[in-house]
């Protein structure tokens, strides 16, 4: 880490992750994929700047995750332009992006840290350096004291947190997330919502987040695309008003959230015919 | 010490009622047999004793020849699950052998592995991995694939290898599904290793089953099987045990 960027770091709340991570955008452009005869994604654009978090809204089964499998490289599309970082091919894709899955798939023979260091230990990282950058996170981020939990002991909410810092320590600039918070309660839900809003102010990522959740969108990402349904297509793109804002609770009532939130929902329902 | 009771109860309750019937002669009217064919559990036990380096001697090659082909049938059950999992053409080209293979009887090649083996350990074990190959890989085989494929495709934006997908997902995975094919194989391994001294040896236990069994020692007969049956539980046993130390998760 330079002294400028921890300077910049330190002025704007929580120092960023303990490595440096380049900065990469995503250029989708009339984008089509099929699984066989079954078209899922029809003629779909999107741009992500650097360290940009875009929020994806659309119908159940629109073709959201098919979405984020093509950006990570972990599918081919049939047609279009697909760029992350400015390279297009399908291992460059990888290398530049870390998914975190619907449900945390967090390896229960692993604990909580090992776990959270996969990618450091898959690079040939010793396991005690993979354990130490990762400790570093598990102490910024409320982990700390849960190194060595089992996964299986953690409560819904933790899962999560360990799963989203073992996308973070991977240290790749592209973070695509699939419903990060689907499986938990409300409560929870608000309070992960709170925390990963933090957690992204922490660092510089270029972030695709995928939610049914249009509240959750429109909170956590700084615009948000809503999808059609399959085949899918961006039918509208919404400016969030105040992105990542300290006071979840009040950022969401706020009447210019809540106008935005009903536009995002006329045009959910719209794309759904 | 309570898991234990209630098996513990059941087998003293059949064992006192098994004496009383064989020593007031119950046993003997009821199924009208000779005396010398009823064994008591007070005979079987003192003729454990009795014949205990006879029985030990025997009991020593039986035990070698169970483990070890167990040990075999294990390392090449694993092998071939492994090879039949990362090679899509040889899992079609020898899953259904393997599957088909199950229905040649042990029964008839016995004796072929006999006369070109000869009467030592060999053709034994050829039968017991023969007998234990097949629970062992398919076991393993369906572990391999019972991996999550959405924690496949995180392994490796996480940067992960084939072998390291291997090593830290699949195997894991599959090591419960192993150690149970492992568990049931250690009961058929015992009873294989019998028959294989059956189509041919000059010791073993189940060689001295035979001899017994042909000079009606009824009560020896029964201490071998008690020594049969309690090498095949401790058998389970250490697996069980090696199971709960390696696969902590569950």
């Amino acid at each position: 880490m330079t002294a400028e960027n921890s300077q910049i770091a330190a002025s704007s709340g929580p120092a960023p992750a303990s490595m440096d991570v380049p900065e990469a955008s995503i250029s989708i452009r009339a984008l089509e994929h099929a699984y066989g005869e079954l078209r899922t994604i029809d003629g779909l654009d999107l741009e992500v700047g650097p360290g940009g978090v875009v929020g994806l809204v659309g119908p159940s089964g629109c073709g959201k995750s098919t979405l984020l499998e093509l950006v990570c490289g972990l599918r081919e599309p049939s047609a279009g332009a697909l760029e992350v970082g400015g390279a297009d091919g399908g291992g460059e894709r990888l290398a530049r992006c870390a998914y975190m899955p619907q449900r945390d798939l967090l390896l229960p023979w692993y604990s909580a840290i090992d776990n959270a260091a996969l990618a450091l230990r898959n690079r040939g990282l010793r396991k005690t350096e993979a354990r130490r950058q990762a400790a570093a996170l598990f102490e910024r981020f409320g982990l700390a004291g849960f190194e060595q939990t089992p996964p299986a002991e953690l409560s819904g909410g933790m899962r999560q947190r360990v799963a989203f810092l073992r996308t973070l320590v991977s240290g790749k600039p592209v973070l695509a997330l699939d419903e990060p918070f689907a499986s938990l309660d409300a409560i929870t839900r608000a309070e992960m919502q709170e925390w990963l809003a933090e957690a992204l102010g922490a660092g510089p990522r270029t972030v695709i987040l995928v939610t049914h959740d249009v509240e959750e969108a429109l909170y956590l990402s700084d615009r948000v695309a809503v999808l059609s349904a399959r085949p899918a297509r961006v039918v509208a793109e919404l400016r969030a008003p105040d992105p990542r804002a300290p006071d979840r609770d009040t950022a969401v009532t706020d009447p210019a959230f809540v106008a935005i939130r009903e536009e995002a929902m006329r045009a959910l329902r719209e794309g759904m015919r | 010490m309570r898991r234990w009771l209630p098996p513990a109860l059941l087998l003293a309750t059949l064992l006192g009622a098994w004496q009383i019937a064989a020593s007031t002669g119950v046993l003997t009217s009821v199924f009208n047999l000779e005396a010398f064919l009823v064994a008591s559990p007070a005979e079987i036990a003192s003729s454990l004793w009795g014949n205990r380096s006879l029985l030990a001697e025997n009991a020593w090659v039986t035990l070698r020849e169970v483990v070890f082909g167990l040990g075999l049938a294990v390392i090449s059950g694993l092998g071939f699950a492994v090879l039949l999992h990362l090679s899509g053409t040889l899992k079609r080209a020898t899953y259904p052998l393997l599957v088909a293979s199950q229905a040649i009887p042990i029964l008839v090649l016995a004796p072929i592995l006999v006369v070109t083996f000869g009467y030592g350990i060999v053709p034994k074990l050829v039968i017991v991995v023969l007998v234990c190959f097949f629970p062992i890989a398919v076991t393993s085989f369906d572990g391999l694939r019972a991996v999550d494929p959405d924690a496949i495709k995180l392994l490796r934006t996480l940067d992960g290898s084939r072998w390291q997908v291997f090593r830290r997902l699949e195997a894991p995975t599959a090591l419960p599904y192993a150690f149970s094919g492992a568990k049931v194989a250690t009961a058929f391994a015992v009873i294989a290793a019998v028959f294989g001294e059956w189509a041919g040896a000059n010791s073993g236990l189940g060689w001295l089953i035979l001899q017994d069994n042909g000079q009606f020692e009824t009560a020896r007969l029964f201490a071998e099987v008690a020594i049969l049956m309690a090498m095949s539980l401790g058998l389970f046993g250490l697996l069980a045990l090696a199971e709960r130390r390696v696969v902590t998760w569950r």
